[in-house]
């Protein structure tokens, strides 16, 4: 829709044009947010759409995304064959409540920076142990894990003035086996319940939940857990409160398939660890 | 900057904030359509650099040097692409002001993503037609005949609109450049109130009306003091007047305050910003059982002249009725089944907003370009409204972008009206998405509770219902819905003894008002889930109960009081309709989906009167042009309902002519003397049957004129394609029409009608389903709808009517639910929060028709765009009950409340019952009440 009080817009290409974020100014990157709500505290959108950035680049360490990556552009990512958690890349973007459409459009650092219980980006992010490299008004840059960058529904671990300007997803967990499991209230709607199960070189299990809890919630796991010792631990990390309200699902449902989708992961992944 | 749009190079500047569509739109690519403007509904989709975006969310500044497409230039110069003429062959639109989107979408899709609709399409709503048709346009198929000659009813024509439709040059309410009489064009936004129960106490709009760009800001002192309600029927007096232009009393979140009219949105929106507006709050009532118990607040403090029923205790409309004595019949009863049904808020969701552009045409006429169900009745309205001759007001609608009731309401017209006569200038006024939701109608939410006595072996002994009807802050529709809702579902019972008590009440809340099934939906998802509950209980195999006790030919129709004394049995093809939703059930298939899925089958049945009562009148003209084609004039409006095409095939008919010779013109003022409006079905009933007089008028017309011209008897003329055929000559039409024309004569025939009397339709729904037994997941395995709608002129069309029908009822069983929050707030207004059916969402529904002729209707037909939602909701929840025990008697059903319902019946029982037990499981049902 028209943003009717932006007066201006910025379009840098260089860090050094970025300049300082005020009251009124807003980061604009896809824009498939921005655009799609009333924003009439806002006069000054910084477009990052001439930054240049790298959208994936994929070496031995891993995989880097920059922030302005569109999720079509991921989703179109051709891993390697050694990267066995690659098939997590399509589930996410197709976990995704807007179309391809908007695939498009829409970029991965704006699904972090919205930081909604359902955005696919963060569960995949997570799930990856993805590493936040974000970028201080001072001209430095400082790393947040992505689990530690989403916060709450719209509280991304950003200060004023703060830009998310890419996500690092190490080789390990790349080459991870890899458990999903879903549900939404309608049949392709908006996640619910996400969750995601990988396991470790190291051993054990790393289970992801997002969408059903007001920020993603990681547990890692040194041995492969038996049904009672995931349930324990799913109770005590996620107490009720933790689990999110709104028109996409009742925390109880919520919670249940929490519970549900863990113990099928735990018995999918330890059949593969076997 | 510079851009370039279907090979066109533009050199504009968007404003900085501004988006792709509305830049395109300015630019006059008015095949870019806004349903919700928020990136939801996929109907901006353009091709960027050849890559499909919802135009709605790119900044227009991005398309900097680069290439457009949109819908006016996906076909060559001549030539449709191929998309554009499979949407033509398949019909795969019914309103159309999606179908720009879809094809964008469609046009750009792969194999893959072909054979993956459900995925593919999930960014493109469509409200119309329950996607099967949108699916079998993209999959090739044709379901379109070539025009047989002379006989065209009964086959499946084409839309007329249809080519406009799929290049995108129909035009809908807002396709128009300010250009002309339109130029200068203003536009309105309006303030809406914060609180759900105020009293304005002033409204300083100084800083307002200094900012530049600001023509007027209208308040409650501008309005004319004067009350009206804002439904249109064609007796004004169906409703209460309880509602002003402007009031100065707040009764709900949303409610006009003021208005601004500024040279552009963005300045009308900065200055409803700046309007300081002080409230003395009140007390408000959200619950309509509360607002019914004396010292609640009351709504409106109105005389009887506002024809209230109750204003002291907040009742809009009151109904009482029995006949019988039901007391009795419950002492007889054998079983007595006694629940409290609710059903929800939902809204129509049609993809065109409400909207209107009002100006004065060169002989000084107010003249309103609308989205709306009534031009004739608005009109009327205006005219009441503001002292004006009728004369002196033109009201008319081009193409509608859905409507399903919503547009049988003055909720834009009235105030654009005021700003055009305020400020000498042509205004608009386009509602935004959440306007949409949180700001014009829904359907009445309903809590009915129903108590049915019977004998054990099935015999109905008495039935009675009692109604709240929550009509929100005004009355509009509230009585009308009331008594409709105690119409027709009770009546489809043959029992001696029959009671109706109803409330329509007013809460602090938005307004309800017309919805599709105009309250039956409601009633019939009460009683049909009762019935199904009787017949559970007494292990009557729920096709069986109904055969025993529905409504034969022979009864008189009967609801529990008021006299339907012009309501025949035309036609009956209810019993058709049990046998063939029946043996489609039969036939589905039973997949064995593991043992976490729990199956079973449900059935429902509605009735419906083919128009709706006491008088809904349309007059028709046609005219032998001096070309030798036909222009038919007719009043009703077309939004997708297909009856453009219905009364081309029934003038053809009438006239022996290929329905390519008539050409249509319709729903303006200006073209017929009077058409109460396309609602109740009547657009086929009662206009179509006014076109069937006024075409075989002129078809007389001109065999008498053709008979003095070619000096042979009338009984050897007769009308064929072009020509009479008189005796041995062939005269074309237009040489006929230049002989009269030259006698001093025009050929033509008018038809009117008045809609009575009236007739009866049926329908049947069944459903197969499949129950998560632990996520409570639900899933369609089947779905049919058996209809009994007469003679069918257009059965492709019907068929649309009846899976959009069936798809929107499905919305509202599973997914739809408008939510207002603990101060009156519509909390969820965008598509985001209010899920309506996606491609992905909507089963495939096989329609099957009974053959039946209706000695009322026009050609035999009955009307069926309203009665194929009705039977849907309870046919869900009958199936839902027969797969799990569970009996779900409020609506939506959604997973996250079903699951641990299912959960908590099926540790109580063995095993679900297979899908052939369909009878006497009733030892897990919830208590009763």
């Amino acid at each position: 829709m028209d943003l009717n009080t932006i007066d201006a817009v910025v379009r840098p290409r260089h860090r050094a044009q970025l300049g300082a974020l005020g009251p009124g100014d807003a980061w604009l990157a896809g824009g498939t947010w921005l655009f799609s709500e009333p924003q009439p505290h806002l006069t000054r959108l910084f477009d990052l759409s001439l930054t240049g950035w790298e959208p994936l680049r994929a070496d031995e360490t891993g995989l880097s995304i920059a922030a302005t990556c569109t999720v079509a552009t991921l989703d179109a990512f051709e891993a390697p064959p050694s990267w066995r958690a690659a098939p997590l890349i399509g589930q996410c973007c197709r976990s995704f409540l807007a179309s391809f459409k908007i695939w498009n459009m829409a970029t991965v650092g704006g699904n972090l920076c919205m930081s909604l219980p359902a955005g696919p980006m963060i569960s995949l992010c997570v799930a990856l142990e993805g590493i936040c490299t974000i970028w201080t008004p001072d001209g430095g840059e400082r790393r947040l894990p992505v689990v530690d960058f989403v916060q709450g529904p719209l509280q991304p671990a950003l200060r004023p003035g703060e830009l998310l300007r890419s996500i690092e997803l190490p080789r390990e967990a790349l080459g991870r086996r890899t458990a999903f499991r879903r549900a939404s209230l309608t049949r392709l709607g908006r996640s619910g319940v996400l969750l995601i199960g990988t396991l470790p070189a190291a051993g054990g299990l790393v289970l992801t939940v997002t969408a059903s809890t007001r920020r993603p919630v990681r547990l890692a796991f040194a041995d492969m857990p038996g049904a009672t010792e995931l349930s324990a631990r799913l109770a005590e990390a996620i107490p009720d409160a933790l689990y999110y309200d709104d028109v996409h699902g009742r925390p109880d449902w919520r919670r249940h398939l929490t519970f549900d989708f863990a113990e099928e992961i735990r018995q999918e992944l330890a059949e593969a660890r076997a | 900057m510079s851009l370039t749009v279907n090979g066109q190079t533009h050199d504009a500047t968007p404003r900085p904030g501004q988006c792709l569509r509305t830049f395109l739109r300015e630019l006059g690519w008015f095949g870019v359509k806004k349903g919700c403007d928020a990136g939801d509904c996929g109907a901006c989709t353009v091709h960027l650099d050849g890559r499909p975006v919802h135009s709605c969310l790119v900044p227009a500044f991005r398309a900097e040097g680069r290439a457009v497409t949109t819908v006016e230039g996906l076909g060559g110069p001549a030539a449709l692409h191929p998309m554009q003429q499979a949407f033509l062959d398949a019909q795969g639109f019914q309103c159309g002001f999606c179908t720009a989107g879809m094809l964008m979408t469609a046009a750009c899709l792969d194999q893959a993503q072909r054979n993956d609709l459900p995925n593919a399409l999930k960014g493109n709503l469509c409200r119309c037609t329950g996607y099967r048709a949108i699916g079998d346009a993209i999959a090739g198929l044709n379901h379109v005949e070539a025009e047989p000659f002379g006989g065209p009813c009964g086959h499946n024509l084409p839309a007329p609109a249809g080519p406009g439709v799929v290049t995108g040059k129909a035009r809908y309410t807002m396709d128009v450049a300010p250009e002309g009489a339109l130029s200068g064009l203003l536009h309105m936004k309006i303030l809406r109130s914060p609180h759900a129960s105020a009293r304005i106490r002033a409204i300083d709009a100084r800083a307002a009306r200094a900012l530049p760009g600001v023509v007027a800001v209208l308040t409650h002192e501008d309005a004319p003091d004067r009350h009206f309600s804002s439904a249109r029927h064609e007796h004004t007096t169906d409703d209460p007047d309880d509602t002003r232009v402007l009031d100065p009393v707040i009764r709900h979140i949303g409610q006009r305050v003021a208005a601004v009219v500024a040279e552009s949105e963005a300045v009308a929106e900065a200055a409803c910003r700046l309007i300081e507006v002080s409230y003395d709050i009140l007390p408000a009532v959200f619950d309509p059982e509360e607002a019914m118990q004396p010292g609640a607040p009351v709504l409106h403090d109105k005389p009887a002249s506002s024809r209230i029923a109750n204003a002291g205790r907040n009742i809009a409309a009151e109904l009482h009725g029995e006949v019988g004595n039901v007391e009795r019949g419950f002492a007889e009863a054998d079983l007595v089944h006694e629940a409290v049904y609710r059903t929800q808020r939902v809204q129509h969701a049609h993809l065109e907003t409400h909207g209107c552009i009002g100006g004065y045409d060169t002989d000084g006429r107010l003249t309103i370009r609308t989205s709306s169900q009534t031009p004739f009745l608005t009109r009327d309205a205006l005219a009441t409204l503001y002292d004006l001759p009728r004369d002196k007001v033109r009201v008319f609608t081009e193409r509608v972008g859905g409507g399903f009731g919503g547009k049988q309401e003055m909720l834009t017209e009235d105030i654009v009206a005021l700003a055009v006569m305020k400020t000498g200038r042509p205004v608009k006024l386009e509602y935004s998405r959440p306007e949409q939701f949180a700001s014009s109608t829904c359907r009445h939410p309903m809590r009915i509770t129903v108590k049915v006595g019977a004998k054990r072996d099935g015999t109905l002994t008495a039935i009675a219902v009692r109604i709240l009807s929550n009509t929100g802050a005004y009355g509009n529709h509230g009585p009308g819905v009331l008594f409709h809702s105690a119409g027709e579902s009770i009546a489809l019972y043959r029992c001696p003894n029959k009671k109706a008590d109803g409330y329509a009440v007013y809460t602090n809340t938005p307004p309800s008002g017309a919805f599709r099934g105009y309250g039956l939906s409601q009633s019939t998802f009460a009683i049909e889930s009762a019935m199904d509950e009787v017949a559970r209980k007494l292990g009557i195999d729920p096709f069986a109960f109904r055969r025993l006790n529905v409504v034969q030919p022979t009864d008189p129709i009967q609801s529990a009081g008021h006299a339907e004394d012009d309501l025949f049995f035309g036609s009956y093809g209810l019993d058709q309709c049990l046998d063939l939703a029946e043996k489609s059930l039969e036939r589905a298939p039973a997949p064995d989906l593991g043992p976490d899925w729990l199956i079973g089958r449900g059935m429902a049945a509605s009735m419906i009167g083919t128009v709706p009562p006491r008088g809904h009148r349309a007059e028709c003209r046609i005219r032998l042009a001096p070309d030798g084609t036909y222009e038919l004039s007719v009043g009703t409006a077309e939004f997708g309902n297909g009856t453009t095409t219905v009364h081309g095939q029934i003038a053809a008919a009438m006239l022996g002519a290929m329905p390519a010779q008539i050409r249509i013109r319709q729903s303006d003022t200006d073209v017929v003397t009077h058409d109460t409006g396309a609602f109740g079905s009547a657009g086929t009933v009662v206009a179509g049957a006014a076109t069937r007089l006024a075409a075989e008028a002129l078809a007389g017309a001109i065999r008498n004129y053709a008979s003095a011209y070619a000096g042979v008897e009338r009984a050897a003329c007769r009308l064929f394609g072009g020509e009479v055929v008189a005796g041995k000559r062939r005269i074309p039409l237009s040489e006929l029409a230049d002989a009269a024309r030259r006698d001093g004569r025009g050929l033509s025939g008018i038809g009117s009608t008045n809609g009575t009397p009236r007739s009866i339709a049926f329908n049947v729904q069944g459903f197969a389903v499949a129950v998560h037994r632990r996520h409570g997941e639900i899933r369609i395995l089947h779905s049919v709808q058996a209809a009994d709608a007469g003679f069918v002129i257009n059965p492709m069309q019907c068929r649309g009517q009846i899976e959009g029908g069936v798809a929107q009822a499905l919305g509202a069983a599973l997914y739809e639910e408008l939510l207002v929050d603990e101060e009156g707030r519509i909390a969820n207004p965008t598509f985001r929060g209010y899920h309506i059916p996606t491609f992905a969402d909507t089963p495939l529904t096989e329609v099957l028709f009974a053959e039946t002729t209706d000695r009322i209707g026009p050609l035999g037909a009955k009307s069926m765009s309203e009665s194929p939602y009705n039977p849907v909701a309870a046919a869900l929840a009958n199936a839902i009950c027969d797969a799990t025990g569970v009996r779900l008697r409020e609506t939506p059903f959604t997973a996250d409340k079903l699951y641990r319902l299912v959960l908590d019946a099926n540790q109580t029982r063995a095993d679900a019952p297979a899908m052939t037990d369909i009878a006497g499981n009733n030892a897990a049902f919830p208590p009763e009440g």
